[in-house]
């Protein structure tokens, strides 16, 4: 079926309107050789029949409502409110565009501009931006506006290896079109800082670190400021990657020295949905927000002295500046900074914090559990978040299989595969507030039955 | 009460009262974590507010937003057709909304089986044999294609290459795609009929001999008009050794009409929240999967699913690829949502869907004609046309004042205006298929309202919108002395 709403009777009034004989005829610019292909396609579905044939594929999938999870790596499974998703399927909000037209569009961009100033206030930075694609391409925007903002002169990147595999990743495909040299990414996973330090020079660009890094690791913000500190002195860039629950509790970027915030906005009310939609967390100082990417909302009055919001800064964008602008990005991910202000909203001050300290101490007590388990060794040499890498005495794989085949269990992230140095045996563990105490123990229970079958 | 939708609606920051308690997370009975002091914030000035006053808050500032829900929606470029609700429901079945992308693959059998699907229901739909589904939306699209021609061309010893041409009718994406992507944009001019001038093109092949990389072009392009000589321009490209980057902004007027691979179009990006109907979200997020040659296949970032021998589903890295464009795969919610449309539409679907659409624009255009300038109205337009709010009679009346007032006629959302930047004056309509006769009859009768205030009261439209949430905004203040957070807007009160 289509949703076509022409009747055969509209299409002949139509067309007779115009003066055409059959709608074909509105085709003779296209080149006739090449006219009306025939396409091979499955056949045309009822809405009763493509649910069907969704809900098979759907029923293939171990779905985390049917299963306990321990996976994160940049993608968590926090308890989303119902209001969340009463909010963005208010079809007001998601069957609209880009606010060009702001008179109509008050709704987005105020809910924009709260947005905006919930980001600045979790990360600590001056100024947010209205999002970005995803926590990967926010920090390749913030490297690429670094580069901007030291002028094309500096070629030198420094990233932590403990930035998201998949971060870095991108940031080498974004930037591959420059002559930069890359440098950091290889030092060892639980001790880099010192190390990172040294590799800062006065052709550095910007520094790229996370914290909580890959490896849920904390680090002081002391130390990060003494970082930030060497950073300055070489007149770069820091730019900063942190999960936004974690501020719910930790120091945030602004206050120890980040230039540029950056982070994957996922956790904060949006469903895991295999991968995205997610968004692109963005801040940085107001002294730069000329040189960076993306839409964002300002406040101004209308002709009666009234409050209104539109979008601002535009002469940085591409529609504006075409090949002179900052990025090419377009829209930003307009529904889901609506999904993660909402859920900002609704939790606020007290439970945000919550979600935070309930994530962290039941990462806590999991990795003691673990710890007294022969055959098992927790990695992370200090304080960290809500994840932690696990040594096991069998390759993550077969731990994995265990647990799913026997628990009902999607265990952890096999670092293996970003970190050979590591070998196949270490896995990240991941809790949020949806772990229970019965769920850790069940954990508990299935790791100690694989070191068991090893004899340990 | 609060029916009055221009009644003004105080920040979250200026309804928080401290103690305030919405939602309540779990908590669970186990030892508190033994972080140090030091590593914690002091503050957190989060809003507080009831999950009452939350819904409340939202719920009206819905109501001061337009959507393709509440009528018509003609924002040229855009595509804003009808969502339809099925596909909300088929990314909300927990077997796709509810799982982790770094799960096992083995547990994910079925969400890469749709993937893969759509891979080739797009790849049958342009003629391209690969797809790859990851770009995030239809500008990260161009960036792909952009750098798949760029390694393709160094790695068969032609790095050398470092233009891209670009019609003056192009979206601005494409310029800022090319300098993102280290190449040099040049600029092709378009001729009398609002296509790309061939001998403006050959002028810069000429200029730059061994220096082409390749060409970016839209078609339909964005005056809505079938680019005549698109077979030609391909040959000519390919001549002098570049590739053809297809722009698929507008695939809403083709699609069963012409596959673009079969003209010469080398790599393209398809805009799922445009052609295939997943919502816009008031700008996000889309999808923007490109689809390409063989030859440029190797080249496509990943990693992609791919069916194995034995019939199960795994992913791959492409030999040569440009690396990752995002985390993840791709947004994938949104490509449950497309796989949705396209197979409720069936290949007939989906070509009744592309005529329709360029009926509507025809009827549309043929009438509006009558009243405004519409440069290339002696020819057939394709899903949009771009018309000019100029008119004779009335010459301080700007496209803007014509949008302004539309808004007063609530009937319709303006359509796109000052763009494409080749048509002074443009406002660029485009109907889409979802729309009835009635709807475009209403416009029109609106638009030739318009023309007759612009004679006899052109203050009613320099001074419009009068029936909106606000009236005309000051842009030049809030560029000049930007207030982007509530935070700041305190500060510049204090």
């Amino acid at each position: 079926m289509t949703f076509v709403v022409n009747t055969d009777a509209d299409r002949a009034e139509m067309l007779a309107a115009i003066g055409v004989q059959r709608i074909e005829d509105l085709f003779l610019d296209v080149p006739a050789a090449h006219r009306f292909p025939r396409l091979d396609l499955p056949p045309a579905l009822t809405e009763a029949e493509v649910l069907a044939d969704l809900r098979a594929m759907a029923d293939r999938n171990a779905d985390l409502e049917g299963n306990v999870s321990f996976l994160g790596a940049g993608a968590y499974h926090h308890f989303i409110p119902a209001v969340v998703d009463f909010v963005i399927s208010r079809s007001e909000f998601y069957t609209s565009y880009t606010p060009y037209q702001p008179e109509v569009s008050q709704g987005t961009l105020q809910a924009l501009f709260e947005y905006q100033t919930m980001i600045a206030t979790l990360s600590g930075m001056e100024v947010s931006n209205a999002s970005h694609y995803d926590g990967a391409t926010s920090t390749a925007e913030g490297v690429n506006m670094a580069l901007h903002l030291t002028r094309h002169k500096r070629t030198r990147i420094v990233m932590a290896p403990t930035v998201h595999p998949q971060y870095r990743a991108v940031v080498h495909t974004y930037l591959q079109g420059y002559d930069l040299e890359f440098v950091g990414e290889d030092l060892p996973p639980f001790d880099y800082l010192d190390a990172l330090t040294e590799l800062i020079d006065d052709n550095t660009a910007c520094v790229v670190v996370q914290n909580p890094d890959f490896l849920g690791a904390i680090q002081s913000p002391a130390r990060l400021q003494e970082l930030a500190d060497a950073v300055h002195a070489h007149k770069a860039l820091f730019l900063v990657v942190a999960n936004p629950i974690s501020l719910g509790l930790l120091t945030p970027p602004g206050e120890y020295g980040a230039d540029i915030y950056a982070g994957e906005g996922q956790a904060t009310g949006n469903a895991l949905s295999f991968g995205g939609p997610y968004l692109g967390l963005f801040a940085c100082r107001m002294a730069h927000v000329r040189k960076s990417a993306g839409r964002i909302v300002g406040e101004t009055v209308d002709v009666e002295g009234r409050r209104g919001f539109v979008l601002t800064l535009v002469a940085r964008e591409q529609f504006i500046r075409r090949e002179k602008a900052s990025s090419n990005i377009c829209t930003n991910q307009n529904l889901n900074a609506l999904a993660c202000a909402v859920y900002l909203t609704a939790l606020g001050k007290q439970g945000l914090r919550q979600v935070a300290q309930s994530c962290t101490d039941n990462a806590h007590y999991l990795a003691s559990r673990i710890q007294e388990l022969p055959g098992y060794e927790v990695l992370n040499p200090g304080h960290f978040f809500h994840e932690f890498a696990v040594r096991c005495p069998e390759p993550v794989s077969a731990i994995n299989d265990h647990l799913l085949h026997e628990k009902q269990i999607v265990g952890g992230y096999d670092l293996g595969q970003d970190y050979p140095e590591l070998g196949d045996n270490v896995m990240l563990l991941c809790t949020t507030e949806l772990n229970t105490p019965e769920q850790m123990d069940r954990l508990v229970d299935g790791l100690r039955e694989r070191s068991e079958a090893h004899g340990a | 009460m609060a029916l009055n939708i221009n009644r003004p609606e105080p920040t979250l920051f200026e309804k928080s009262r401290p103690g305030r308690r919405g939602v309540r997370p779990p908590v669970h009975d186990v030892p508190q974590a033994p972080l140090p002091q030091e590593f914690l914030r002091q503050d957190l000035p989060l809003p507080e507010l009831a999950e009452r006053d939350v819904v409340s808050h939202y719920v009206r500032l819905s109501r001061k937003n337009y959507g393709v829900d509440l009528g018509f929606y003609p924002l040229g470029s855009c595509t804003m057709k009808y969502n339809p609700k099925i596909n909300e429901v088929a990314a909300r079945m927990r077997g796709f909304g509810d799982i982790h992308p770094l799960q096992p693959v083995e547990t994910v059998q079925g969400a890469l089986e749709l993937m893969v699907r759509l891979q080739e229901m797009l790849g049958v739909i342009s003629g391209f044999p690969s797809v790859t589904l990851q770009p995030a939306a239809g500008a990260q699209g161009e960036l792909t294609g952009v750098l798949v021609i760029r390694k393709y061309l160094h790695d068969i010893g032609e790095g050398q290459r470092d233009i891209i041409l670009i019609p003056d009718s192009a979206h601005g994406t494409n310029p800022a795609t090319t300098a993102m992507a280290g190449l040099k944009a040049v600029e092709i001019q378009s001729d009398e009929d609002g296509n790309a001038d061939l001998r403006s093109l050959q002028a810069a092949l000429d200029r730059y001999p061994g220096r082409i990389a390749g060409l970016m072009i839209t078609n339909p392009n964005t005056l809505g008009l079938f680019e005549a000589h698109i077979q030609e321009i391909c040959q000519m490209i390919h001549d002098a050794g570049g590739l053809v980057y297809g722009d698929g902004a507008n695939l809403n007027a083709i699609m069963g009409i012409l596959r673009p691979a079969d003209v010469g179009i080398d790599i393209m990006h398809f805009n799922l929240h445009k052609t295939f109907s997943t919502p816009h979200g008031g700008g996000g997020p889309g999808a923007g999967p490109v689809g390409c040659v063989e030859k440029l296949a190797p080249y496509l970032p990943g990693p992609i699913p791919q069916r194995q021998e034995d019939g199960s589903l795994d992913w791959a890295m492409p030999a040569k690829s440009i690396g990752r464009i995002r985390s993840f795969w791709g947004n994938f919610g949104v490509l449950v949502r497309a796989y949705t449309y396209i197979r409720m539409h069936g290949a007939q679907g989906l070509r009744e869907v592309s005529e329709n659409a360029v009926l509507n624009a025809n009827y549309l255009m043929h009438h509006v004609k009558r009243t405004y300038p519409v440069p290339y109205g002696h020819r057939t337009c394709m899903h949009e046309f771009v018309a000019q709010g100029k008119l004779p009679d009335a010459p301080d009346v700007h496209a803007l004042d014509i949008a302004k007032r539309l808004i007063d006629l609530d009937n319709a959302h303006p359509p796109t205006i000052y763009f494409p930047l080749i048509v002074p004056e443009a406002l660029m309509i485009e109907p889409t298929e979802t729309e009835s006769k009635e709807t475009l009859d209403q416009f029109v009768a609106d638009l030739e309202q318009i023309a007759e205030e612009a004679r006899t009261r052109p203050e009613l439209l320099h001074e419009a919108p009068h029936n909106a949430p606000v009236r005309r905004l000051d842009e030049v203040r809030a560029a000049r002395r930007p207030i982007l957070s509530y935070i700041m807007e305190l500060q510049q009160e204090g």
